[in-house]
């Protein structure tokens, strides 16, 4: 072993022009690995956050025509014990309309304890005037509707609660959900305004969840319906977002193509200068078999080139993917300054990579390891 | 005294569909510690009698015994080892590996044999070094050195392992004739110093003269075989 592995170092060593060029392919082979494999993983975990990072991943709501329920099971401490679960809010959600100059808006009331709240829609971050209502009567509403009706903080507005009254609220704040929708449609509230408001004293309309494992949200989802109340239905983000979910799908299964194919150019590349070294050693070769170096031996030889080779070709592909990644996420960027797609490294994913290059040059190893094993001493020395 | 070498009825035929035989039923014995010089034209089989002596080359049928054993039935990695720890080669073309020093050279047998080298080793490939006399040069790598340099340098790694045969094809075939004496003169002076047994192929008539025994091979058959 030890002499295998002296004798492989001394032929890299001495083949420095050959040992740079195989060096080069596994370390351009694996930074293309690692930088596909980050770039396209960094646009996922980015195109799922922009789409339910700051919406409720599993919601628990009555089923059935039923808007409301009073949580006298306390679901709620149920998921808060949960480790699975990073954020429990609860909301009651009722339609009013906002009067003003004669005119009436529809509006989605939403009332929230923030302090939970926040934990998903970040209401605190999207607040561009004013602040988050606190007290009673106070709301806030989206940056569309108080642009365009001209709206102030500290107006007083008429509300109308659909079937009981008119009430006065004040407007403390207004928030930018970037959604233009959202904006001209939603006034959220504290949880006991709204529920002061709509006459539904300790009743909420829906337990708004997030999870750690995004993509376990279907198999949590079912687990809990089986322990909930029959009268709950819970949704989870995966059943309503089918399209995004086979999109990414597709743009996996297109990155592992294309990491599969540049792996295999790359186990070519090494495998084919490996098999020209064994016919330049081969006189080398001879005269160790002569000597009696064992048929293992003289294969271990180009086994430990592989292993060598692969290592040194796996940290400097590392290095170079990582490099590349960083800089990618940096250089190309949005128009307002943020990257394109975020930098993004799983460990996991990098050791995977080192691992496959070593495995691969290993594998490429393999048929020069063979032959070398079968070389007859006598034909090199027959021919000089 | 017994012989440390022998072969057997030894044929060697080459070839599948045209059969080329190149040895006939050879019978030699090579006592302990003697001298010998195998003469012959080119193509008399010389060479293949050495690389079957050698247990490089098989023998289409006949035995070969080294120490009196028979090497018929070894297997591949039973003859390498055997051959690591009896038998030191000297080729015409030195092969030398250019990767390494001299003096790393002249000790892969010993590494082969013991999987590392110790400071004994070392110490040893030293003295050797300095008998074939190129202590100046042992760390220069094996193609800094002068042709002569490099056939001392192959003698001493033949040494290494103290085998009991030295087998030598052409040891001085590429060299100036100044130069053939002076290692003929080395490899007579080892002879006599460590007792090993010399089998030296040459077609220099004045070089087989100094041997104790020399045999001349014909067309795959010995032809004579004088002892002085």
């Amino acid at each position: 072993m030890r002499l295998a592995f002296k004798i492989a170092t001394q032929f890299l060593k001495n083949n420095k022009g050959q040992t740079i060029l195989i060096l080069l392919g596994i370390t351009i082979g694996i930074s293309v690995q690692i930088f596909i494999g980050s770039l396209i993983d960094g646009l996922q975990l980015s195109l799922v956050d922009k789409t339910i990072g700051s919406s409720s991943h599993i919601t628990i709501s009555p089923s059935g025509k039923e808007n409301y329920f009073e949580d006298k099971d306390d679901v709620v401490s149920l998921i808060r014990s949960d480790e699975r679960f990073t954020q429990v809010s609860t909301s009651l959600d009722a339609a009013g309309f906002l009067l003003y100059e004669e005119e009436t808006y529809s509006l989605l009331t939403r009332g929230f304890n923030f302090d939970d709240a926040n934990g998903i829609y970040k209401f605190d971050e999207r607040i561009v005037n004013g602040r988050l209502p606190s007290g009673e009567s106070e709301v806030a509403l989206g940056i569309g509707l108080v642009e365009e009706l001209g709206l102030e903080i500290g107006d007083n507005l008429d509300f109308i609660i659909p079937e009981l009254a008119l009430e006065k609220v004040e407007l403390v704040g207004v928030f930018d959900l970037r959604i233009a929708s959202l904006n001209k449609s939603w006034m959220i509230t504290e949880l006991s305004t709204a529920q002061n408001l709509f006459q539904r004293d300790k009743e909420i309309s829906s337990i708004e969840t997030q999870i750690k494992e995004v993509f376990d949200a279907d198999l949590i989802a079912e687990e809990l319906e089986s322990t909930l109340d029959s009268f709950l239905k819970i949704d989870n983000w995966k059943a309503q977002n089918e399209e995004l979910l086979s999109g990414l799908t597709g743009q996996s299964a297109s990155s592992y193509m294309i990491q599969v194919f540049v792996l295999l150019a790359v186990l070519l590349g090494i495998s084919s200068v490996l098999a020209i070294s064994v016919v330049q050693k081969s006189r080398q070769l001879g005269i160790l078999k002569a000597m009696g170096i064992k048929n293992k031996t003289a294969s271990q030889i180009f086994l430990f080139q592989g292993l060598i080779l692969g290592i040194i070709g796996g940290i400097l592909g590392t290095g170079l993917g990582i490099g590349l990644t960083y800089v990618f996420s940096v250089f190309v960027t949005n128009p307002d300054g943020t990257p394109l797609v975020p930098f993004y490294l799983d460990y996991g994913f990098v050791a995977f990579s080192v691992a496959i290059a070593i495995i691969a040059a290993m594998i490429a190893a393999f048929i020069p390891a063979r032959k070398s094993s079968k070389l007859n001493p006598i034909e090199v020395i027959r021919n000089g | 005294m017994a012989n440390v070498l022998e072969l057997r009825k030894i044929n060697k035929i080459y070839g599948e569909k045209i059969k080329t035989q190149v040895l006939f039923d050879v019978d030699l014995g090579f006592e302990e510690s003697s001298f010998n010089s195998i003469i012959g034209a080119s193509g008399s089989g010389k060479s293949t009698l050495m690389n079957i002596m050698g247990t490089l080359d098989k023998p289409t049928s006949g035995d070969v015994l080294i120490d009196g054993k028979s090497t018929k039935d070894m297997s591949a990695n039973q003859l390498s080892a055997f051959r690591n720890e009896t038998i030191g080669f000297i080729f015409q073309f030195h092969y030398l590996l250019p990767e390494f020093s001299v003096l790393d050279n002249i000790l892969i047998p010993y590494e082969i044999k013991h999987g590392k080298v110790n400071q004994e080793a070392i110490k040893r490939a030293n003295d050797l070094i300095e008998i074939v006399g190129l202590t100046k040069v042992r760390k220069n790598k094996a193609t800094d050195i002068s042709g002569g340099q490099q056939q001392r340098a192959a003698i001493a790694r033949a040494l290494i392992n103290s085998p009991r045969i030295i087998l030598g094809d052409e040891p001085t075939g590429n060299l100036d004739s100044e130069t053939t004496e002076s290692v003929y003169d080395m490899l007579k002076q080892i002879n006599n110093e460590f007792k090993s047994t010399f089998i030296v192929i040459t077609h220099d008539k004045r070089i087989a003269e100094r041997a104790d025994r020399i045999i001349e091979i014909k067309d795959g058959k010995i032809n004579m075989d004088i002892r002085s």
